[in-house]
């Protein structure tokens, strides 16, 4: 009881921001911190205002591609997006059946925002992207239900980005654990594959990947057969990833403490049965930020299929730009292309900071 | 008392033992690859046949009938295969080198920058890292290539932020030193230098184990290095001549210059990785625990001796790995140079394959030279974490 | 030491682990020296030794958690071999408590308990999760069956951790220093659940520091050092009168304070 008394006298006073007090303490403390925000400050204020000047104050929204050429640089010209929007965004899709890669784009977000929800993991999510692919598989190719049927050398833009990275996410993951498995078995001959596989995939560029894919799967097959262009970007995106994804699991199975092999050992189960039901969910959780690392860079590396022919969204943006009408828009054009593929990376790269921070909680001081 | 020796003498079926089984599984997965491998192998020779494609390597001997559009070491459409790969792989050489050098300075500037007190500064860097990192590099690259040849002026209004430093939509053109033996001896004078600071910082280390103090090192040794080539020359008269640019018809001559597509390569991968390198440097320092710090504090270092003796060791250890494996990364990002035109390895090799129709020996040939390079650097690696590794029990 | 073929009566033998010269290397350091061992049904032995002794060793070769390199070492009239059927048919009799608990944080005490019977004994969900709480009741955990591992203390896990190795129903319980990473105020829980186990007749193999409990509970108290058998003994003869001059030496350091 008397603790109380105490503690009332000693109650913490209620802090409140100060700006001013901030300000000194943050921005102004000594002599080479108030210069450097000096002198930042005053470059910071230049560049906002001439960037707002030019994105806003002088832009213009409607204009033909000779009006557009007349502001040279003044102001931008995002009539170019809004009039080449949906080429950049669908490619060379049916024109007028371009609802239906929106709409699978809209159905791939909402899989994503719910993805971010760790209480809705379960059987049920799984299946739930399991029906998008379905769904966004029948919506792109159509010729069931009544939609007509679009080749898929007809894709591009966005929806080609995101079949991309998640396809080859999707088929390069288990392959990715077999591998790490791999390579971490004490048998010389399973061992050597997988490391020899890994070290080869990874210290070559994707391009290389990518040119190998493209010119040598068709040799490969016997005659007559032929690999749809999007196929061998698959398989090469696919085979690159793994390796990484490889790398990234090995570590979390370093990362488990032997304990945890030794008691499933000891308690009977045997190899398969161990790493499914104990060893692999927890290296899984134990490796969830690098995991996410890799989605990330798959997503950004799908652009390097303007190599091979593939019309993803930076190649549409690119071919926007070789028309002589859009050329000199090219910070507009690339200004909007970069802002959708900043909008998904810094979604994920924030989920896999906010995971991480999670985890950090559990494990305690 | 007698050992039980029931069931033990039912010795159990072989293919249940475990060394035995280790063999079995793996004698399947060697017969699945090499049954793979047999299938893919004998398609190929079948299509190549097809094709009139020959295999082999002697097509490197024959001549390229190319032009590359740029080379650092002479190279004329005469010359064989074999010489253009070698002009592509200086190219790439030239490019990963200055990339590493000018991304590690600028990336650790900006990562010590976002540990800094200052919020303006901190949150400066923190955009800069968080912008570059989650846009394509290829985006990127193609952006400045662009920009360069539209928004900077022709070489007849040419930027010139420094004299003799001009930038136009034809690139990048700089004063270049020219050589003279006077500057040859001051090198060799400089390298001496070297060599006796190293002399002193070792009596300096004996003299403190001695007896305690520690004679200054910083100075003297500067001393040794600057003083005898500066002394030499402004004896010999200063001697210093550049090959300065100057504007002759459309474009420049003279001194250095680096073309557009370098120059928008190199730029864009040295800020594209040094975000990477800013996130290890933060990483690296924020991992070593604030007690070591107020640890050696505890017993008395100074400001300048924590960071030297105790934090810095540490956060290097931590650093260098990850950064490594950064470079790693900058060299093989630089074969995007395909797309903006730049004549590196892969542009050259493509070339190559696009005429022969060998696609096989081409791709066999990038792969080859990539992975000498990633092996060799992890092997470096690998020697560098061995030898600084902390040891434990 | 006859190889013939006994009958099934093995079964019924008096001996369930016997160890006749096992010898284990770590490169070239000596870890087990001629081991000659052999432990009755029922029995409850302790091992107590220095560290570096040899004797984590010894109980881990016993359920094939380390290989021995030459000896042989039968369980239950099965031989330990490389034969990975019999590794596992000894696994499934023997249950080993680790010192560091090693429960399964992603899954709940119940189902860290029911893992094994489901996957490794083949039963029926409902009636592992029935001889699971069983277990758990024993153990006087049994409330906190659907709770996580990491939201348990140490003393709680380590009784978890017990009730999960009863679950196999095995025939002998390993026990590796089984409170040496809890505190001082957890001990008791789990040294009690281990003399009520040994109380229902368990065959029981401890490692342990806790003298208290081999004066009480024991009817052997063995005594390694170097990776040799020096003493063994009934408890009352080991404590007030070691025979050799190391296990005196032994006991003056442990039991000092």
């Amino acid at each position: 009881m008397s603790a109380d008394a105490d503690m009332v006298g000693r109650l913490a006073p209620v802090s409140s921001f100060q700006p001013a007090q901030w300000a000194r303490k943050r921005l102004f403390n000594n002599w080479y911190n108030a210069l450097l925000t000096v002198v930042f400050g005053l470059a910071i204020v230049q560049i906002l205002v001439s960037l707002y000047r030019w994105a806003f104050a002088n832009a213009v929204l409607f204009a033909t591609p000779q009006q557009c050429q007349a502001l040279a640089g003044k102001g931008a010209c995002w009539a170019v997006v809004l009039q080449q929007g949906r080429f950049i965004l669908f490619g060379r899709y049916t024109y007028d059946q371009q609802w239906r890669p929106a709409l699978g784009i809209a159905l791939f977000l909402l899989m994503l925002a719910a993805t971010c929800f760790r209480r809705l993991w379960g059987r049920w999510l799984l299946m739930g992207w399991a029906a998008l692919y379905v769904v966004f598989g029948v919506l792109m190719w159509g010729g069931v239900l009544g939609l007509p049927y679009v080749e898929q050398s007809l894709w591009g833009g966005l929806p080609l980005t995101l079949v991309l990275s998640v396809v080859s996410l999707t088929f390069a993951f288990p392959f990715g654990v077999l591998l790490a498995l791999g390579r971490r078995s004490s048998l010389p001959v399973i061992h050597s594959l997988s490391v020899g596989y890994i070290e080869l995939i990874r210290g070559v560029p994707l391009v290389t990947v990518l040119f190998m894919a493209s010119v040598m799967f068709p040799l490969f097959l016997p005659e007559g057969m032929d690999i749809d262009r999007l196929l061998r970007a698959l398989v090469a995106i696919t085979l690159f990833c793994a390796a990484y994804i490889a790398e990234v699991v090995r570590a979390g199975l370093q990362g488990l403490p032997r304990g945890q092999y030794e008691a499933a050992d000891a308690l009977g189960l045997g190899f398969w049965a161990k790493t499914r039901l104990v060893v692999l969910p927890q290296a899984l959780r134990l490796v969830i930020p690098p995991l996410v690392g890799i989605c990330i860079s798959t997503f950004k590396n799908t652009t390097l299929v303007v190599l091979v022919g593939l019309f993803d969204l930076l190649n549409t943006a690119s071919t926007t730009l070789k028309d002589p009408l859009w050329r000199e828009e090219f910070a507009e054009v690339y200004l909007f292309t970069a802002l959708i593929y900043f909008g998904f990376c810094f979604f994920m790269s924030q989920f896999s900071q906010s995971v991480e921070r999670q985890l950090r909680r559990r494990q305690g001081p | 008392m007698a050992v039980p020796s029931a069931r033990e003498a039912r010795r159990g079926a072989f293919w249940n033992d475990r060394a035995v089984r280790g063999v079995l599984f793996q004698v399947i997965v060697a017969g699945i690859v090499v049954a793979v491998a047999w299938y893919l192998f004998s398609n190929t020779l079948n299509n190549l046949a097809l094709r009139h494609i020959s295999t082999g390597f002697g097509f490197l001997g024959r001549e390229a009938g190319f032009e590359i559009g740029e080379s650092q070491i002479p190279y004329s459409p005469a010359d064989s295969y074999s010489r253009a790969i070698l002009v592509g792989l200086v190219n790439t050489a030239i490019v990963s080198v200055v990339g590493i050098v000018l991304c590690t300075i600028l990336g650790t500037i900006v990562g010590i920058a976002r540990l800094s007190s200052n919020w303006l500064v901190a949150k400066l860097a923190a955009v800069y890292v968080e912008t570059i990192r989650n846009t394509p590099v290829l985006l990127q690259l193609l952006f400045w290539y662009v920009l360069i040849g539209t928004a900077l002026p022709g070489p007849r209004q040419a930027w010139q932020p420094l004299p003799g430093l001009f930038l136009s939509n034809r690139g990048v053109r700089m004063p270049a030193p020219i050589f003279d033996s006077v500057h040859l001896m001051m090198l060799g004078l400089a390298v001496l230098g070297i060599g006796a600071s190293v002399w002193w910082a070792r009596r300096c280390r004996l003299r403190q184990e001695a007896t305690g103090r520690r004679p200054p090192l910083l100075l003297p040794a500067l001393g040794f290095i600057l003083l005898p080539p500066l002394i030499l020359f402004v004896a010999a008269g200063a001697p210093s001549s550049f090959d300065v640019p100057a504007l002759r018809g459309f474009n420049f001559a003279g001194g250095m210059g680096f073309s557009p597509e370098l120059t928008a390569l190199t730029f864009g991968l040295t800020v594209y990785t040094a975000s990477y390198v800013a996130e290890t440097v933060r990483a690296g320092i924020l991992a070593v625990p604030k007690g070591q710090t107020e640890a050696a504090r505890a017993l008395g270092l100074s400001g300048g001796r924590v960071l030297r003796l105790v934090v810095l060791p540490q956060a290097v250890r931590i650093i260098i790995p990850p950064l490594i494996s950064l470079y790693l990364d900058l060299i093989k990002n630089s074969s995007l140079a395909i797309a903006i035109g730049y004549p590196d390895l892969v542009s050259v090799t493509n070339t190559m394959i696009n005429q022969t129709g060998q696609a096989i020996e081409g791709v066999a040939i990038q792969m080859a030279i990539y992975l000498l390079v990633s092996l060799a650097i992890s092997a470096l690696l690998n020697w560098y974490n061995a030898r600084i590794a902390l040891v434990t029990r | 030491m006859s190889q013939t073929n006994l009958p099934s009566s093995a079964a019924d033998s008096p001996i369930i682990i016997a160890l006749e010269r096992v010898n284990k290397w770590y490169g070239s350091f000596h870890a087990l020296n001629n081991i000659d061992l052999t432990v009755a049904r029922g029995e409850r032995i302790v091992i107590c030794g220095p560290s570096g002794s040899g004797k984590s060793t010894l109980i881990r070769c016993i359920n094939r958690l380390e290989e021995h390199q030459s000896g042989r070492i039968v369980v239950d009239g099965i031989e330990i071999t490389n034969d990975v059927k019999n590794i596992e048919q000894i696994r499934r009799e023997v249950g080993m408590v680790f010192q560091q608990f090693n429960l399964f944080p992603h899954l709940t005490v119940l189902e860290n308990c029911t893992l094994a019977p489901i996957w490794v004994r083949k039963m029926p969900r409902a009636e592992a999760d029935r001889a699971a709480m069983r277990y758990l009741e024993r153990v006087h955990i049994a409330e906190q069956a659907h709770k996580y591992p990491g939201q348990l203390s140490g003393g709680q896990q380590q009784r978890v951790a017990i009730a999960r190795s009863l679950c196999m129903n095995p025939k002998v319980m390993l026990f590796d220093e089984p409170t040496s990473a809890l505190d001082p105020e957890m001990v008791k829980e789990v040294l009690d659940v281990m003399i009520g186990l040994a109380h229902d007749g368990m065959t029981m193999l401890c490692v342990t520091h806790e003298m208290g409990f081999a004066r009480s509970v024991a009817d052997r108290v063995i005594f390694m050092d170097r990776g040799e058998i020096v003493e063994q003994n009934e408890p009352k003869a080991f404590f007030d009168n070691p025979q050799s001059e190391r296990t005196r030496l032994f006991l003056s350091q442990i039991l000092a304070h």
